[in-house]
């Protein structure tokens, strides 16, 4: 068997460094906005917050989806996925909605800086939710034709990890974005 | 995933061929990396040769002052285009390929871990290179701000055509194959290598494999990120690089670099690797200080993470940063030289057989000192600020990209040449093309050490008639007249040898690697019984058994 689960390991590595180039340019930028808006003035974080609860609490339980399939509990896993794709379905909704308030009071990707770095980075790491959610999908659909009987699946496990990383990112951005403006 | 199993029809001839077989499906449609690795290094000459005749386009523009062969305009876009070629489609994909090719036979697995993601990285190059190329064809021309893409030349104000746009879509492409290969290397060499084959007697070729594809997976991304910015900036009208909209140029050059400068590991690398098995099967002794190559290589890996600034002593970062960059930069002379040392102490006393790959090889110590002395000598300040941006630098980067990659690249061809194909590259042949080599390369870029410190800028497309600058340009063409017909010599040699070269046998060179032990070429499942291995150099301890090179060393089975 070819090592599937290094490779995501090594893969999200990769993949670390691409974020971590996004969140530099944030961080380069910010503070540098003569006019126009910044985080500050635009952003709202108790209701991205919420929205990010949703995203954490998938973490968890596509943990449990893993445990299922280590147990054997077939029915559960599938229980367990579809909760997962759910709760990733609802964060993806809530950027949208933020998107789509940002938009309409004309703040863009080309207004200033702000707008070209938040929109990039919470573009890219929505990006990956999006294709994680994919994933899932087909992970869900194999398991209702009856894949993953357990107790492992190599399938299952990459996706998982793939997904934690995806988490992970968003609490570093979150904190880059909402935490710094209004906490700090 | 079942890679026990043949993934491809077993091969009735020994080399696929275009007609016999399922014709190109077989190719197209291939897993095995040993076809991928051939489909690369076919890519590899064809883009070498578009590459080449851009260089002499511009040679011949060159050759004397306020000539008009070409337009300012296309000079641009040609130098732009033969350096982002000549690194990124030709230098890269070629070693990455001749890695694929041949890391999976040196550690003794059947192929690399994951096939179809192998297959998957070369097309992407194939795809990306296309992707660039196309641009030729659109209205207004291929890109024309060089290979760094500075900022603002490269955003919407200053470049309106379309160029830029399908560079940096195209680098993208070739940036995923790249981190696809190095995932893929690092898999392979970490989980599939035979019984016995511990990371301390891997060869040393699968250690420099091995160091530059973790590069790959951690230093592309910078760029790749960088890319996605471009993009972004040229399509949405984003601002990252803007000035005149908030946006940072200088930003750019720090992404650019912090990948452009790993980057030039990544190229030189393998090389070394390839230089580090030619050199001890050609001295009939083993490499001297093993260790020393492998850890020096680690530590040139780190080190040159943090030295990107170097290319940046002319933006004014402050005294202070200069002075890190330059002291940091110069450090990494230090595990450089080791290597040299290594080699010359493996040749010394050694019975040394000067066939064409050890000729490439010798040659390349020397002309890659002389890149790399002048290298040390720009990484100072003071020096750098006088002969940035001139033909110092172009000089500079020559010797170490021509004069380091490509002779080595040239070594492992005629090194390999008889595993791939199972014939022998003509040695005739081969001299006329290293002598030719080596004259058309040093008359070519010697003299432009010289017009640098004279002052000639590079990216020019004409000079005026100062003093001796003509001349030395003209020698500059002349020389490059000479190298492109070294590189005829050897298209010729690979053509006539592939059908009428000396049958090779498996191992013509007594050479020791596992590589050699697997028939001429491979059969598809590469070995039918791996050898033991119980050192580094198995083919060795099989042939005398009564001097083992690790006396001591338990079977493993
Ligand atoms: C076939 C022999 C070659 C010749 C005659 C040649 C010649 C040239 C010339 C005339 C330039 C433009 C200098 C200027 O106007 O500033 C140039 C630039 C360059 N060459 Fe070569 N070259 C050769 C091979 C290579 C190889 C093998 C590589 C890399 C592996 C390479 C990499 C580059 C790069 C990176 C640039 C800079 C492009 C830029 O300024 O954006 N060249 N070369
Ligand atoms: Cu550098």
């Amino acid at each position: 068997m070819a090592d599937n689960k290094m490779l995501i390991k090594f893969f999200v590595a990769s993949e670390s460094i691409f974020f971590i180039m996004l969140i530099l340019a944030y961080v380069n930028f910010k503070g540098t906005v003569v006019d126009g808006p910044t985080a500050e003035s635009s952003l709202n974080p108790y209701v991205t917050g919420i929205f990010s609860l949703f995203l954490l609490a998938s973490s968890f339980t596509i943990w449990l989806a893993g445990k299922s399939l280590r147990a054997k509990n077939h029915t559960m896993m599938k229980v367990w996925l579809l909760v997962t794709i759910v709760l990733g379905a609802i964060f993806i909704f809530g950027q949208g909605r933020e998107w789509a308030g940002l938009i309409e009071q004309n703040i863009t990707i080309s207004r200033n800086v702000f707008g070209t770095t938040f929109f990039t980075l919470t573009g890219f790491h929505g990006f990956h939710v999006c294709v994680g959610l994919i994933m899932l999908s087909i992970l869900l659909g194999l398991a209702l034709f009856g894949d993953f009987k357990g107790p492992r699946s190599d399938g299952v496990e990459v996706i998982s990890i793939y997904w934690h990383f995806v988490d992970g990112v968003w609490i570093v951005v979150y904190s880059v974005i909402y935490v710094w403006a209004f906490f700090l | 995933m079942s890679r026990r199993l043949p993934l491809v029809p077993e091969n009735t001839e020994p080399l696929p061929s275009l007609k016999e077989n399922q014709g190109m499906l077989a190719w197209v449609s291939s897993v095995d990396h040993k076809q991928i690795g051939l489909m690369y290094l076919m890519v590899t000459m064809v883009f070498f040769v578009v590459g080449g005749l851009e260089a002499l386009l511009m040679r011949i523009q060159l050759s004397q002052p306020e000539f008009n062969f070409i337009s300012p305009e296309v000079y641009n876009q040609l130098f732009t285009m033969h350096g982002t070629t000549m690194i990124f489609f030709v230098v890269m994909p070629f070693l990455i390929g001749v890695g694929v090719y041949l890391v999976p036979l040196m550690i003794g697995a059947r192929d690399m871990a994951f096939p179809r993601l192998n297959a998957l990285s070369f097309w992407l190059v194939v795809f990306g290179g296309i992707l660039i190329y196309y641009s030729f064809l659109t209205q207004s021309g291929a890109p024309d701000m060089g290979w760094f893409a500075y900022s603002p030349l490269s955003e919407k104000p200053f470049s309106l055509n379309k160029g830029p746009t399908y560079w940096a879509l195209g680098l993208l492409a070739t940036g995923i194959s790249s981190v696809a290969s190095g995932l893929n290397n690092i898999v392979t060499i970490l989980t599939m290598r035979t019984p016995g084959m511990t990371m301390r007697r891997i060869p040393l070729f699968v250690w420099m494999i091995l160091v530059t594809s973790f590069l790959l997976i951690f230093v592309i991304p910078i760029i790749a990120s960088a890319f996605a910015m471009m993009l972004l900036d040229r399509l949405l009208e984003a601002t990252f690089f803007t000035p005149a909209h908030g946006g940072s140029a200088i930003l750019w050059q720090h992404f650019f670099w912090g990948f452009g400068h790993p980057e030039v590991y990544i190229l030189i690398l393998p090389a070394f690797g390839i230089i580090s098995e030619v050199i001890p099967v050609f001295s009939r002794k083993p490499i001297f200080g093993y260790e020393f190559v492998a850890g020096s290589t680690v530590a040139i890996g780190l080190l040159s993470l943090g030295v990107w600034a170097h290319h940046m002593f002319a933006v004014g970062l402050g005294d202070v940063t200069n002075l890190y960059f330059s002291l940091a930069s110069m450090l990494i002379a230090i595990p450089t030289g080791v290597k040299v040392l290594n080699w010359v102490a493996t040749m010394w006393g050694g019975k040394i057989i000067f066939a064409t790959p050890m000729l490439f090889a010798t040659a390349f110590i020397i002309e890659f000192v002389m890149g790399g002395i002048t290298g040390v000598a720009i990484a100072s300040v003071p020096i750098d600020w006088v002969v940035t941006d001139s033909y110092f630098i172009v000089a500079h980067f020559h010797y170490v990209l021509y004069g380091g990659s490509m002779f080595a690249i040239f070594a492992g061809v005629y090194y390999w040449f008889p595993k791939f194909t199972g014939r022998m590259m003509s040695e005739t042949l081969g001299k006329w093309h290293f002598w030719l080599t080596i004259i058309g390369f040093n008359m070519t870029f010697f003299v432009q050490h010289f017009l640098g410190v004279m002052g000639m800028p590079r990216r020019i497309y004409t000079y005026q008639d100062f003093p001796y600058w003509g001349s030395m340009n003209l020698i500059s063409t002349i020389g490059a007249v000479v190298l492109a017909l070294s590189v005829l010599v050897f298209m010729w040699n690979v053509h006539v040898s592939r059908k009428r070269g000396k049958k090779a046998g498996n191992n013509p060179w007594d050479a020791w690697t596992l590589e050699w032990a697997a028939a001429s070429p491979p059969a598809v499942h590469n070995f039918d019984l791996v050898p033991p291995v119980r050192g580094r150099r198995p083919l060795w301890d099989l042939a005398h058994p009564e001097q083992p090179d690790e006396p001591n060393a338990k079977v493993v089975d």
